[in-house]
């Protein structure tokens, strides 16, 4: 292919847009532009010309400079060697360019993202004898990528045929050949441990499956009030500093998926450094191992080029279906969808299409639909399942939730956890607004939690629910005419909503045994909090003055529970709650008894 | 190549030019006009293509007679020249001398366009910096590398909030000064000379440099001015090994600098007429500070932005809050109770406080006093709301409470005086002293270790 490169000459230089003179080349296709070499794609044809948005910063580029066509659209490396890796918004690893090119990056650099020196432990499919038929997403072998990622080594999609020979174990690098197919046509196909797969193409699967168990992320306010599917769709959404970026982080470090991918898409190189710094060091409560070790980063910090943020998405997605492929389930979380959104509106501004809201052109909803229908569970050729779960942060402007990105994504997800500058300045953290975030997942993670942990978790879910919300309709009232005006039992209801609210919802991320809670915890919390309130509203009702109740201590040990106990100390929670039970009968009898006298 | 020279321009609005038949130019090369009198200005070619090349001119185009000029294509991009001799200068925003004295001279020329930092040569900022204010130290941390901006509004303290900081900001326990770099954008000639005084009469003169562009010099020039003063804090951090401290005021006229070239351009705008590349463009700004791996120096960054009519929503805060790592948010309601610095503590954030503090770092109690006298004084305030609308006495004993609690917080704590220098330990006391006034059990974010050692009722006192 190399040979053939067509090559034509810089017209025009618009900032990242770059008209060429190129006959022949295609729509998508890579290029690179100048004596530089810098590498974009043609996003318009127009006779000779052809239009083309870089994904690095043209200074220096002069009209009637080189242009060359690559022959191929932007396509990522999919093999061993991703899982724990930062690349940037078109693959290029970064570690390795930190060592290329220093401190900053250099233009115009041409690293690939997989290490071509690198050997990697290949095992082959047992079951596979030569003379099979093979076809796409079989596998060949595996590769221990680390600890805890196996790496299937797939018959890439579009190859099917005869097997002629697959590579016995042994250390191979990714290029060396590792099966032979033969094709219908009688054309052999070498494979080796890794393929290239064009990023703004989903990868085929056989068909879509329900989702059918939550992704426990460890955070009280998700799994136990609005959960998420693996295989689903979410965002958060919220203003400046309202908690998107933990939220997104904790789901990375916590969450029971195999496979997390972090795509920093226009935000803070510090995250990113956050997360690389952090990660390796972290253990994964499940399997153990460090955290690095199933994840995997796609940086395109707010300062590097714009464009390469749109195609960071993307690039993202591609790998997550990848693993996908293998049975896994992915989480893949991108920070800010609204950072691929404005780099779109920045590329089509240039072009002078016509915008049609805020400046944003008319394609943004069907973009944006069309890339979280790359999430879904999966049956895959594999013949298992797997599943890609997408959750986007959303950055609206001045926190305004009916601002074009925000309320697009809400029409396309499935959960919505919408985070409130009010929470968030009272430092109530995670800041989800449990009034105006949804799930549409409830009555299917319901069955999970009733089967393995409690029956009664829906039920005591819709009583904390309906506590709140009488909570803040009482807050109002109070706020009208003054606290006086309640009764004793309104007031305890006031009291049982601040429990919930401190003793549940409220989870810091950087409380070192609140950071995780299991779902066995997370349970025995809430049914803590509650019994506290039906058991006090019973007394209420008997005649009780509601400011014994306030007074007693173990309200406040109730609200510190979450951080005085691990998840692996739920019998000491129901202890407490057993003794909090008798505390209140002991109020109850002696109640009792001065009313007998 | 040679340098090329052209005679006319075609066109010119908005602080642009057109030179048309100009092959060979390339995309942000420096440019130079000369005038009939034998004036220059410095301009950059924002859109390069055969037929016609776009040029920014920095000193504006006022006064320009398209007919008879000389464009001159420098060949190179928009430069500054670095040496140890910045400091103690006043420069603007091309690097030129504002003060009188000679052109800085040097062999080390670094283009002001800068290039991202690649995030995998990053460390994260964990270095606790005392600036001895409470409102920042005990509950907004700032650490070295961090991006902190001042949330303003027209007659508030910004600048002598600012100067205070410069002033006291120091490591604990560590003696090194921080290398200033301080970049003034369209502010009036009293907020620069405030500035200059401040740093003649504290003493730190010889370790700044100052990048000045005032109210009534060319707004474009504005736009080059930060990058300028980067390009410059970039070499003090890393070429020099210093630790610096970028103070730039104020973001707000750099923003309108920007919208107005936009608008020539016809850009298409995304809100109040700011166009679509408003964040990114502030982003290249703002993310030029931090630390990287096995440099000596740093660049932490404190940007001053005015909102817009008291309003956080306005693009200008909102983008910036969208890239920094947090905001020190003033508020014109403390300010006229006579309260200084005024501080709305709610809205303000520090995002890389997390690492800073702590047993290592300041103290062991410190993540969670921070946490509950936030939780504390959100609801004193909701107490003072309410007591607004039903009065006072309609209120419980413990609603009261709150009450003058959130009094005692606004005057005590937030409320010190320009010269007072709080170490973090008088800080920390000080806010136990104030949460002492609530009974233990309300105190649920602190531990019980916590409140044993330091909980001390009045009584007790
Ligand atoms: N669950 C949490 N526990 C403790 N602190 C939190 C939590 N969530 C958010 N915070 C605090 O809020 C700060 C801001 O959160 P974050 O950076 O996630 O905001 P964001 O919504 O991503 O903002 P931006 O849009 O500007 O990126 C954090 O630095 C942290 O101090
Ligand atoms: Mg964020």
């Amino acid at each position: 292919m190399t040979d053939q490169h067509r090559t034509g000459t810089v017209r025009d230089i618009n900032g990242p847009i770059v008209t060429i003179d190129l006959p022949g080349v295609r729509s998508g296709e890579q290029v690179r532009i100048g004596e530089i070499g810098l590498v974009g794609e043609v996003i318009s044809l127009s006779g000779r010309q052809a239009v083309v948005q870089t994904y690095e910063g043209t200074d220096g580029v002069r009209p009637g400079e080189p242009a060359m066509g690559l022959g191929w659209p932007l396509s990522v490396e999919l093999g061993p060697g991703l899982m724990g890796g930062i690349f940037d918004g078109v693959q290029r690893p970064l570690s390795k360019i930190a060592l290329q090119s220093g401190d900053y990056i250099a233009r115009g650099l041409d690293v690939p993202a997989l290490d071509r020196a690198r050997q990697w432990a290949f095992e082959p499919n047992p079951e596979l004898e030569p003379g099979q038929q093979i076809g796409p997403g079989m596998v060949l072998g595996t590769v221990p990528e680390t600890e805890v990622v196996s790496h299937k080594v797939l018959v890439p999609p579009g190859v099917a045929g005869e097997l002629e020979e697959v590579a016995p174990a042994g250390a191979y690098d990714i290029e060396s050949t590792i099966a032979h197919v033969r094709d219908a046509k009688g054309t052999s196909h070498r494979l080796s441990l890794y393929h290239r797969w064009p990023v703004r193409r989903p990868r085929p699967y056989l068909q879509r499956d329900d989702g059918v168990s939550p992704l426990i992320t460890g955070q009280r306010v998700i799994d136990t009030f609005f959960p998420q599917l693996k295989g689903g769709k979410g965002a958060v959404p919220g203003p400046f500093g309202a908690g998107k970026t933990v939220v997104q982080q904790q789901i990375a470090r916590w969450s029971n998926a195999d496979i997390v991918i972090y795509v920093g898409c226009g935000e803070r190189g510090n995250e990113l450094v956050d997360v690389l710094e952090s990660f390796p060091k972290l253990e994964d409560p499940y399997s153990g191992r460090k955290l690095m070790e199933r994840t995997l980063l796609v940086a395109n910090t707010s300062n590097m080029p714009v464009v390469a943020r749109e195609a960071s998405i993307y690039v993202g997605l591609t790998m997550a279906e990848y693993y996908r492929d293998m049975g896994y389930d992915v989480v893949m979380l991108a920070d800010s969808t609204s950072r691929w959104a404005e780099a779109l509106r920045e590329v089509s501004g240039r072009l002078g299409q016509m915008p049609v809201e805020e400046g944003y052109p008319a394609y943004l909803a069907s973009r944006l639909a069309a890339i979280y229908e790359r999430a879904g569970r999966v049956k895959t050729h594999a013949a298992g399942s797997g599943s890609v779960t997408l959750i986007g942060a959303v950055s609206p402007p001045g926190g305004d939730f009916s601002e074009p990105v925000t309320s697009h994504t809400k029409d396309i997800i499935e959960t919505f956890w919408a985070l409130s500058k009010e929470l968030a300045d009272a430092r109530h953290y995670p800041s989800i607004d449990w009034v105006t975030s949804f799930s549409g997942h409830v009555h299917t993670a319901a069955e999970w939690w009733h089967e393995v942990v409690d029956r009664r978790w829906e039920q005591r879910r819709t009583e904390a629910l309906a506590l709140l919300a009488r909570d803040a309709e009482l807050s109002r009232i109070v706020n009208l005419v003054g606290p006086e005006a309640l009764s004793d039992a309104q007031r305890w209801q006031l009291e049982g909503a601040a429990l919930v609210k401190e003793g549940v919802l409220q989870q810091s991320a950087l409380d070192a045994v609140d950071t995780f809670c299991s779902p066995e915890k997370q349970f025995a919390l809430l049914d803590l909090c509650l019994s506290i309130y039906d058991k006090g509203m019973a007394l209420i009702e008997l005649g009780v003055p509601v400011s014994e109740l306030a007074e007693m201590p173990q309200l406040a040990k109730a609200r510190r529970c979450k951080s005085m106990y691990n998840s692996d100390q739920v019998t000491e929670i129901h202890a407490f709650a057993r003794a909090v039970e008798q505390a209140f009968e002991g109020i109850r009898l002696e109640y009792a008894k001065e009313h007998a006298e | 190549m040679s340098i090329k020279e052209y005679r006319t321009a075609s066109r010119a609005h908005g602080g642009l030019i057109a030179v048309q038949h100009t092959p060979g130019v390339a995309f942000g090369d420096r440019v130079r006009i000369t005038d009939a009198r034998g004036g220059t200005r410095d301009g950059q070619v924002i859109r390069a293509a055969d037929e016609e090349v776009l040029i920014l001119v920095f000193e504006g185009i006022e006064d320009l007679d398209l007919e008879d000029i000389w464009v001159r294509f420098l060949d190179e991009p928009v430069e500054i020249a670095l040496s140890p001799e910045i400091l103690g200068r006043e420069l603007n925003g091309l690097g030129e001398p504002r003060d009188g004295r000679p052109p800085v001279l040097s062999n080390v020329r670094r283009p002001v366009g800068g290039a991202a930092i690649n995030p995998a040569a990053r460390t994260y900022p964990r270095e606790f910096i005392q600036t001895g204010i409470s409102t920042i130290d005990g509950l907004n941390s700032l650490v070295r590398g961090q991006k902190l901006p001042i949330f303003s509004g027209s007659g508030l303290p910004h600048n002598r909030l600012a100067a205070q900081i410069v002033r006291q900001a120091k490591l604990k326990d560590e003696d090194t000064s921080f290398s200033i770099v301080f970049a003034a954008m369209g502010v009036s000639y009293a907020d620069a000379k405030f500035f200059r005084d401040e740093f003649a009469n504290s003493g730190v003169l010889r370790n700044v440099v100052m990048f000045v562009n005032l109210a009534d010099d060319p707004p474009v020039e504005r736009l080059t001015l930060p990058r300028t003063a980067l390009t410059a804090a970039e070499y003090l951090a890393y070429d020099l090994d210093r630790h610096v401290l970028v103070v730039m005021t104020d973001m707000t006229y750099y923003a309108e600098a920007l919208r107005e070239v936009a608008t020539a351009k016809g850009d298409v705008p995304a809100r109040k007429g700011y166009p679509g590349y408003l964040y990114s463009d502030l982003a290249e700004i703002y993310e030029r500070c931090g630390r990287i791996h096995e440099r000596h120096g740093s660049i932490t960054m404190m940007p001053v932005v005015s909102m817009p009519s008291d309003d956080i929503t306005h693009p200008i805060p909102d983008l910036t809050g969208y890239i920094t790592e947090g905001q020190i948010v003033l508020s014109r309601e403390l300010q006229n109770q006579g309260i200084y610095p005024p501080v709305h503590i709610s809205p303000s954030l520090s995002r890389l406080m997390k690492d800073g503090i702590g047993r290592d770092d300041t103290r062991e109690d410190h993540p969670h006093v921070a946490a509950q006298l936030y939780a504390l004084y959100a609801r004193a305030l909701e107490t003072r709301n309410l007591a607004s609308i039903i009065g006072a006495d309609e209120l419980s004993e413990r609603d009261r409470r709150y009450l003058t609690f959130a009094d005692d917080f606004d005057k005590r704590f937030v409320g010190q005086d320009e010269a007072e220098d709080r170490s973090i330990d008088a800080t920390l006391n000080l806010a136990w002293e104030l949460m002492s006034a609530f009974p233990r059990e309300m105190l649920t974010r602190l531990s019980e270790t916590e409140l044993a050692k330091y909980y001390r009722t009045a009584e007790s006192q």
